[in-house]
């Protein structure tokens, strides 16, 4: 088998992704992390977990800030070593990465990582303004440009030089919507077509309403330990058995490419080598889709095809539940929800699903490696971690 | 409109006060075309508070030089007639916004 496991997964949990409207950001978070400790019974959470990391991106949705104690408390773990981590969208991608440094730093054994986002409740344009703020203010806030504007921008050139179309981009949500469906902690359960997609209002040309994920309220998060005493708690945990994170410019314009991310690039290829698996070895993933072109990108950054491909890439039908490299099967941001902070740990809950045989629906078959490709803003971060089954 | 750093050589748009490549903090102005390409572009329809009386707008990055690249609006050309390629011109305008960024002044990118 492939991979030294640098930590292993023993729970985890997720809360109903959409919309809670009597529940604040915290209250959430206990959801997910009751579920995460009726799964692990043999575990004590108020005796075992030594660390909590909790991304979470924005204060400003319910002028709460200090993210960390907070969350502690109302999940049972007053007094822990408790701290927030924010990268924008990759907030959780990054807080897991911060949990396996606690473990294999020995400070901590056992160590719970998760992210949330309270959005719903603040109105379209207030949540547009809190999400560009993860751009660079001077120049692209100034100008007008938004977050979905930063992503039209890369899905224009990504047209211009490689002949990408909207109905490729199209397919993206109509797969994840597809997926997302069988997912009951999903945001939508709805299936779309390509028309559906094509036909609705623009936000920032090409990219239209369907193009673009939606505004959720959720919490996700992980019970991780030394991989020597995973058994001890589970018997069947899942292991991370690489992990990369990397950075790039805060604005989009300072960068040589707007058809890749070099963040994400450099991430992967971090990650793949310390695991020893190579793209094709992937048996199902979860890739930021936080736009539809974000996924034909991420196709390409992981190379599971070549740059320029990802048009062709999902057309071929590769990418579904039943293809080569099911991407999304939760339903991706686009379906499932993108509670910001939530999502990184979101979708390492997918594939600790997939690899323990818990995917109901939408099983993977014998699914042994699994990947997670999380992005913050335009990509100026980006944590990708590859996992496998026992 | 560009800093070049004295020590090394290396063009920052936007200025910095500390080169990232030499550390060294001694700067000359150096004067850009007016004239630069477009590289990508979007039109917005669901603005920012701040913005919403002046969607829909287009707005790109352009290229002035290699590697000095900036984003702005994009003014009096329709979305149908904006190509990736096309030469813009970047005019400076000191009204607008009550608030600066380092007395930079507001400007956008016209076709002539
Ligand atoms: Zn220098």
């Amino acid at each position: 088998m492939k991979g030294k496991p640098l930590v292993s997964i023993i729970s985890a949990g997720l809360s109903k992704f959409g919309r809670h409207t009597d529940l604040c950001a915290r209250e959430i978070f206990a959801y997910a992390a009751k579920e995460a400790f009726m799964r692990c019974p043999r575990l004590d959470p108020k005796r075992d977990i030594k660390a909590l990391f909790i991304g979470h991106m924005g204060e400003s949705y319910e002028h709460q800030g200090h993210t960390g104690a907070s969350i502690a408390d109302w999940i049972g773990l007053l007094n822990i070593s408790a701290t927030r981590t924010e990268a924008a969208c990759a907030s959780s991608g990054v807080a897991l990465r911060s949990g396996i440094f606690a473990v294999l730093s020995g400070l901590a054994d056992i160590v719970m990582v998760g992210g949330v986002e309270k959005m719903t409740h603040r109105n379209t344009d207030k949540v547009t303004e809190y999400l560009a703020m993860a751009s660079d203010y001077p120049f692209e806030q100034w100008n007008g440009i938004t977050f979905p504007g930063l992503y039209a921008l890369m899905a224009k050139a990504h047209m211009h030089k490689y002949g990408t179309t909207e109905k490729q981009m199209a397919l993206v949500a109509v797969k994840n919507h597809f997926n997302g469906n069988m997912n009951p902690k999903a945001h939508m359960h709805k299936e779309i077509t390509i028309e559906k997609v094509l036909n609705s209002i623009p936000i920032s040309t090409p990219l239209k309403l369907y193009d673009c994920s939606l505004i959720s309220d959720g919490a996700s998060c992980a019970i991780i330990t030394k991989p020597e005493i995973a058994k001890k708690y589970t018997d069947k945990p899942v292991h991370i058995i690489g992990s990369g994170q990397a950075s790039d410019t805060i604005g989009l314009f300072e960068r040589n490419s707007f058809t890749s991310l070099m963040s994400a690039k450099l991430a992967s290829k971090k990650a793949y080598e310390m695991s020893g698996v190579n793209p094709n070895d992937i048996d199902v993933a979860e890739v930021h889709d936080c736009f539809t072109i974000a996924e034909l990108i991420a196709y390409e950054d992981l190379n599971f095809c070549k740059a320029g491909e990802g048009g062709k890439f999902v057309e071929s039908g590769n990418s579904k539940l039943d293809g080569k490299f099911p991407t999304n099967t939760s339903g991706g941001l686009k379906s499932k929800g993108h509670p910001v902070g939530a999502t990184g740990i979101a979708q390492a809950y997918e594939i600790y699903l997939q690899l323990t045989e818990q995917a109901e629906k939408r099983q993977v078959k014998d699914a042994e490696i699994g990947l997670t490709h999380n992005v913050g803003g335009s990509g100026s971060t980006a944590a990708v971690h590859v996992y496998r089954r026992d | 409109m560009a800093a070049e750093c004295e020590q090394c050589g290396k063009k920052h748009l936007p200025p910095r006060p500390i080169c990232d490549n030499c550390l060294s903090e001694n700067f000359k102005w150096i004067e850009l075309s007016k004239k630069g390409k477009l590289l990508t572009y979007t039109t917005i329809y669901v603005a920012p508070n701040q913005f919403k009386d002046l969607a829909p707008y287009s707005v790109g990055i352009v290229q002035f030089e290699k590697d000095l690249k900036i984003p702005g609006m994009i003014i009096g050309i329709p979305e149908d007639k904006i190509r990736i390629g096309m030469a813009l011109i970047i005019h400076f305008d000191s009204i607008g916004s009550q608030e600066t960024w380092h007395e930079w002044p507001r400007y956008y990118f016209k076709e002539r």
